[in-house]
């Protein structure tokens, strides 16, 4: 009851966390591209409530930086020119989901105003909006990556475990050789065959297609050993003896029951492959600009003097951490469910 | 002695395999170390013809595949186009950091694993085993990227430790001694991030076997005949226990070269990773071949290894 309640809330919070990605158009005020060339390396807009004659007011207003005037005191809030902050405001346009096209922003200010909630990059681009942006690429990298893996698996391994002999050990031997190797390694020996001057959607789809394609073999060594013990049940040997054919077996039979461990594969999945792509990425060897993803926004940090000197710089990163924790939850309370289940 | 060839045997092969299918799909790949050269009006296409022809880039792929193989079973991996010499010295200077890292770092790890894991296991339920949970679980959820960007960041606001390289500018004026605390100040870092991203799995992994251990019917005999807890626990309990850990210590022997890759990235230590990084870059295939054979090596070495001293200590195996 428990790993129920426990998986129950993981993966509400898995659901908002990723309808802010999916929605990501709607939640950043601005477009994952527009710069502000004036404002690089801008800190987090600070909300504020009061403004200088001490009124308090229900709606939030920010205040834009402008330089103080006076060397080695950098900028300081421009407190003449408050810019209130509007809700379901028109601005750039945007498509969710690559389909259905909007101009309507949760949240914004009026032009000459900037809201950077999490600061702004080199180019005077707003955080906020390509980490939400950034997010749509590496989860759809993970989620691509993880469905090709399984996919691979459910085949080889539903092959090899029904089939047997020399099939079986044929496939497993592969499947070790895919095993041995330190794979960030092969990922980056990959990566190196592919041209590196194409088109950044060639690139993402190549990058995800062979990140998917080299994981094949440990989610396709755990459906072998389900279907191992499934085709020996009772009911599966009933139905062989009645004269059921190897397709139907397997799809009615057989396979159902290798569903728990898939699930579980995909939920263990998809963040080691988002964090794949984040690596990848930060080391430049993965999705490139103008594109986000969160491994881009990270590599800016490799440079010493954003690390020491933009702290905000670093937040993309923090927010991460949360993410993989809600993902290993739900993966630790399937398998728990999973486990108790079968026993 | 027949298990052991039989293993050497499928070790071989499938080196075997992971070279030839490294070499295929790194030849795959559109254009080679020299094509940008001919973008370049200074180079005439007959240079690069030349240095194409004299590096044997122009063979077929078996042929080159063949030339690989036999000069690396005499010990050659062949050109580095980057650096104008061959793979061999260059890789092996730089893996003698790598291990220097990977292996205080191992260090470190396996002496806080198993006394915390035994600790932990003995006080199950306790606060003290559910308070070292909690904090395994969430440096597991911190990706390693994210935990080195602190580390980093730790080094840089701080400025206790060196950042960057594995030497000072001015090393070669010390002396042996101070030479040694130089590379162990800017060894630090690093392998203490390196420990704690391995520290979690190892602890879950010590901590899970020895409770399995403590459960057994021989532990609970062993306390009625009134044998101090101590001697029950390093002299019964943990050669048990032992089995799964042999695996893992095996594993982590194997990951020696490749576990590094992004601490060595990111905090700049001159290992394996960086060079590997930049050889894929430029297509400095040899490199990159010889780095990932290297790295497969250690790793089914690591296994190879662990497998026969399991057979060595666990009797059930050897009956089989």
């Amino acid at each position: 009851m428990r790993h129920k309640q426990k998986l129950v809330g993981a993966v509400v919070l898995l659901a908002a966390f990723q309808s802010f990605i999916l929605f990501a158009g709607f939640f950043a005020p601005y477009d994952f591209a527009t710069q502000e060339r004036e404002r690089p390396f801008a800190p987090p807009t600070a909300l504020h409530f009061t403004d200088t004659r001490g009124n308090v007011h229900i709606r939030p207003f920010i205040y834009n930086l402008i330089d103080s005037g006076r060397s080695g005191e950098g900028n300081r809030a421009d407190f003449d020119h408050p810019y209130p902050v509007h809700f379901f405001v028109r601005g750039a346009p945007y498509k969710i989901a690559g389909v259905f096209a909007s101009n309507m922003h949760l949240f914004g200010v009026e032009a000459p105003g900037h809201i950077f909630l999490m600061g702004s990059d080199a180019y005077g681009r707003d955080q906020f909006s390509r980490f939400l942006f950034g997010g749509q690429i590496s989860m759809l990298a993970g989620l691509i990556a993880a469905i090709l893996s399984v996919s691979i698996g459910i085949v080889v391994g539903g092959i090899a475990g029904f089939y047997g002999g020399w099939v079986d050990e044929l496939l497993m031997r592969g499947g070790e050789l895919f095993l041995a190797l330190p794979w960030l390694y092969l990922l980056f020996a990959v990566r190196a065959a592919l041209p590196l001057h194409i088109s950044q959607w060639e690139v993402f789809l190549l990058l995800v297609s062979v990140m998917g394609l080299i994981g094949w073999a440990r989610p396709a060594r755990l459906i072998r050993g389900v279907v191992l013990s499934a085709k020996q049940r009772n009911f599966v040997v009933a139905a062989r003896g009645f004269g059921a054919s190897d397709a139907y077996l397997l799809r009615r039979h057989v396979l159902p029951q290798t569903y728990g461990i898939l699930l579980t594969q995909m939920t263990l999945l998809i963040p080691q492959y988002v964090l794949a792509e984040v690596t990848l990425t930060f080391l430049g060897l993965g999705v490139g600009e103008p594109l986000p993803s969160w491994g881009s926004l990270l590599s800016s940090l490799q440079q010493y003097y954003v690390l020491s000197s933009y702290w905000w710089m670093f937040l993309p990163a923090l927010f991460l951490i949360p993410l993989f924790l809600v993902f290993y939850t739900a993966a630790d309370a399937l398998q728990e469910l999973h486990k108790s289940v079968t026993l | 002695m027949k298990y052991c060839a039989r293993r050497l045997f499928h070790a071989t092969l499938l080196l075997l395999g992971v070279s030839i299918f490294s070499f295929v799909i790194l030849q795959l790949a559109p254009g080679d170390f020299f094509s940008p050269m001919r973008l370049n009006p200074q180079i005439s296409s007959r240079t690069v013809t030349r240095l194409r022809s004299q590096y044997g880039l122009d063979q077929s792929l078996p042929v080159r595949y063949g030339h690989w193989l036999h000069a690396v079973l005499k010990g050659d991996l062949g050109p580095s186009f980057a650096y104008n010499s061959p793979v061999t010295p260059l890789l092996v200077a730089r893996a003698r950091n790598t291990i220097l890292l990977t292996g205080t770092s191992m260090l470190l790890a396996w002496m806080l694993a198993i006394p915390l894991g035994i600790w932990s296991a003995v006080h199950r339920g306790k606060w003290g085993d559910r308070a070292g949970g909690a904090v395994t679980s969430a440096l597991l959820t911190v990706p390693d990227l994210v935990l080195f960007l602190v580390l980093l960041l730790l080094a840089v606001r701080t400025g206790w430790f060196p950042t960057g390289g594995m030497v000072s500018a001015s090393f070669s004026d010390l002396n042996l001694w101070d030479k040694m605390k130089d590379v162990a100040a800017h060894l630090f870092l690093p392998a203490l991030g390196l420990a704690i991203a391995t520290l979690p799995t190892l602890l879950r992994h010590v901590r899970s076997a020895m409770i399995e251990v403590l459960e057994a019917p021989f532990i609970r005999a062993a306390r009625a005949h009134g044998i101090a807890e101590r001697r029950v626990l390093l002299r019964y309990a943990l050669p048990v226990a032992a089995s799964p850990l042999i695996s893992l210590f095996g594993f982590s022997l194997g990951t020696m070269l490749s576990a590094s890759l992004l601490v060595e990235v990111i905090l700049s230590w001159p290992g394996i990773g960086p060079l590997l990084v930049e050889a894929i870059v430029v297509k400095d295939v040899y490199v990159v071949m010889g780095a990932v054979m290297l790295s497969s090596v250690f790793l089914v070495a690591g296994n190879l290894f662990a497998d026969l001293m399991l057979f060595a200590a666990d009797p059930r195996i050897r009956v089989e």
